[in-house]
């Protein structure tokens, strides 16, 4: 490598070069964000026609197979996107670099689990026994 | 210098020893405009949407849990705070919505002129408003029984 000018000494002899995953981050928000768009839409046109409904109806909404799938990307998309989204404030703000792993790996853990609980609720709605 | 006859630059580091390097100015210090408000606005609505996936989640929870739960979670949705916090998640999805569109077409190369930013930036509050309301009436009429 002939890069001597552009690089510093201690960047040269370290020698590592690029780590290979520096936009997989970047990446991922620009696709869930663009997955979001016609499913929030989807979502709260959805929701809309439930205010205010019985749990019965509710619960046989989310039982049509269409449904249940389109309601399992959302919850996926918007769960990741807001994983991404948060851990990139905690990186603007939080600068100790324990408390930002540590927050950072809450964010993931936070994030998940609340995927995880809406998942399972729409699991029991759609192949569960009916309430 | 170093062993190069260089002046070591902004970019050079001494292992274990972070060099003071110039800032830029501070938030407070800038001017406000409408880009930088939409862009504040954007982390703040989407700050908010996730405390509303709790919101979702308590729903999708209580409509598997059955009648009772659900019941529970309508009598919140239903009551003024719950409205107020429901129009703030209308509101905050319709804005991020709408500003993430303007994100994704400056991602893939439009909309960067100055009058174009500040334009589109005026377009996103004003119609994520209009779009909130409007979804907002459209819940409250088909709670009045009124339908679609």
């Amino acid at each position: 490598m002939n890069d001597t000018r552009l690089r510093t000494p201690l960047g040269r002899i370290e020698g590592l070069g690029s780590a290979k995953t520096g936009t997989i981050h970047f990446w991922q928000q620009r696709l869930t964000a663009a997955a979001l768009v016609p499913l929030s839409v989807w979502f709260v046109a959805s929701a809309l026609a439930y205010v205010g409904a019985e749990q019965g109806a509710v619960a046989a909404f989310f039982a049509e197979p269409v449904e249940a799938i389109l309601m399992f990307l959302f919850i996926v998309a918007a769960v990741h996107h807001m994983s991404l989204g948060l851990q990139v404030i905690i990186e603007d703000y939080v600068h100790k670099e324990g408390s930002k792993i540590a927050l950072i790996a809450l964010n993931r853990f936070a994030c998940w689990g609340i995927g995880a609980a809406a998942g399972f609720a729409l699991l029991k709605l759609a192949v569960g026994a009916p309430a | 210098m170093d062993h190069n006859g260089q002046i070591p630059g902004p970019g050079a580091r001494s292992v274990g020893k972070p060099r003071a390097r110039p800032l830029s100015p501070h938030m407070q210090i800038w001017r406000w405009t409408i880009t930088m408000a939409a862009s504040i606005t954007h982390r703040a609505t989407g700050i908010a949407l996730a405390g509303g996936t709790l919101f979702l989640v308590w729903w999708l929870i209580a409509a598997a849990s059955g009648p009772e739960a659900y019941a529970v979670f309508a009598r919140v949705a239903g009551n003024p705070v719950g409205q107020v916090i429901l129009f703030g998640l209308v509101w905050s999805l319709a804005f991020h919505l709408l500003n993430g569109i303007r994100h994704l077409a400056w991602d893939i190369g439009y909309g960067f002129k100055m009058s174009t930013s500040r334009l589109t930036a005026a377009l996103v509050y004003v119609f994520s408003l209009l779009l909130a309301a409007g979804t907002f009436a459209i819940g409250l009429m088909v709670r009045a029984g009124l339908g679609l």
